[in-house]
């Protein structure tokens, strides 16, 4: 039976009104409240649920990132995952970091701990990339089921229901393999009270990229960071001929 | 549903029960116990709450100090069942806002689509 490596992101929490810094160079991020990237809740509630089912042996959660991405590995170890893996990235390093240095070091240790599932979000809420499951997959030369919907594990075969434009694709998959979590693959359970009290008995492993032979140089440079254009308010109509006019007016009929 | 659920909660009175007195009351203290994790359990959900962290603590306090001198074991299971339902509402509750979040953001709706609404003005 296998081993699962989950990935899991510390993001600034979805209710949050992100505000620019003044000087463009990115959000404000000090004393803003974060958690658990919502995708990587699903990708998390995934494994556990696979491990439930006698699918899966053990349930690995790795986080990248400063010391604070400890409660977020708290958390998925309160949900349910066996251990966690905190990779130690910290000031200009973790400003930078990006897809591809988490998908070097998501292949690094997918080959230490010799996993045969890779679960990650299908994207971050705080930077939309929608790359590292992709670019891990390439790196291990593995097989991916991206944007996955619902996820059947058939001997050593995954069976996949994906997202797509346009309605499902179902593809199977050899494992080891690489998936990525949409919206609709599951309902995550909440890390209660009870649940984090237990899982501070489950260890946490602390190592840097170094340690795992990668690079943290980034090749992508952020110059500025601006607010999204303000919605103009709606136009209100006092009849029905009216919208319908405003309508034709704007193309739409 | 947000007045709902604390309406809920401040109406089931979750008592807070009283240390052992004089006469000695052993069956007060598993009780004690678990009402005691009932409230810390709720404290921590309410960290969440939309309304503030704040807003919820002071209900939940008022909840449990309304009905503090209920002796009754039986009527405080069956106060703590009442909690343990606000703690399942609650659960629920944060899920459906972030899915509904989520599902806002990234997922565009057909008819948004076709009439061309809630997209931002170029």
């Amino acid at each position: 039976m296998s081993r699962v490596l989950v990935g899991v992101k510390r993001v600034i929490d979805y209710a949050v009104k992100i505000r620019v810094k003044p000087d463009h160079s990115g959000v404000v991020t000090d004393g803003v409240k974060h958690s658990m990237n919502p995708f990587c809740e699903i990708a998390v509630e995934e494994a556990v649920k696979l491990k439930e089912k006698k699918l899966i042996k053990e349930v690995v959660a790795v986080s990248c990132g400063p010391t604070q991405v400890t409660e977020t590995i708290r958390t998925a170890l309160a949900m349910g995952c066996d251990r966690g893996i905190h990779v130690e990235v910290s000031g200009k390093d973790y400003e930078a970091m990006g897809p591809l240095q988490i998908s070097k070091i998501f292949a690094a240790l997918a080959k230490k701990e010799e996993a045969s599932l890779i679960i990650l979000g299908k994207q971050a809420i705080d930077d939309d990339c929608n790359q590292t499951g992709q670019m891990t997959a390439a790196l291990l030369d593995w097989p991916q089921g991206t944007f996955a919907s619902e996820v059947t594990i058939d001997g050593e075969k995954v069976k996949v229901v994906r997202e797509i434009d346009g309605g499902l694709e179902t593809i199977k998959i050899s494992m080891p393999a690489v998936l990525t979590a949409d919206l609709r693959l599951n309902t995550p359970r909440y890390a209660t009270l009870p649940n984090i009290m237990k899982a501070k008995k489950k260890k946490i492993a602390n190592m840097k990229p170094a340690d795992l032979g990668v690079d943290m140089v980034s090749r992508v440079e952020v110059l500025r960071v601006d607010e999204p254009p303000t919605r103009l308010a709606g136009v209100k109509v006092e009849t029905v001929d009216d919208l319908v006019a405003k309508l034709r007016a704007n193309g739409t009929i | 549903m947000l007045n709902h659920l604390l309406y809920v909660l401040s109406f089931s009175s979750i008592p807070v029960v009283k240390a052992a007195t004089v006469s000695g009351s052993d069956m007060a203290n598993p009780l004690r116990r678990e009402v005691r994790q009932l409230y810390k359990n709720l404290l921590f959900l309410g960290r969440e709450y939309p309304k503030g962290a704040d807003y919820f603590r002071e209900r939940l306090k008022s909840a449990f100090m309304k009905n503090k001198d209920v002796t009754d074991p039986k009527e405080i299971k069956k106060l703590v069942d009442r909690g343990e339902f606000v703690i399942k509402e609650l659960e629920a509750l944060y899920y459906l806002r972030k899915y509904r979040a989520m599902k806002k953001r990234y997922y565009e709706d057909e008819m948004s689509a076709v009439l061309n609404i809630g997209r931002p003005v170029d």
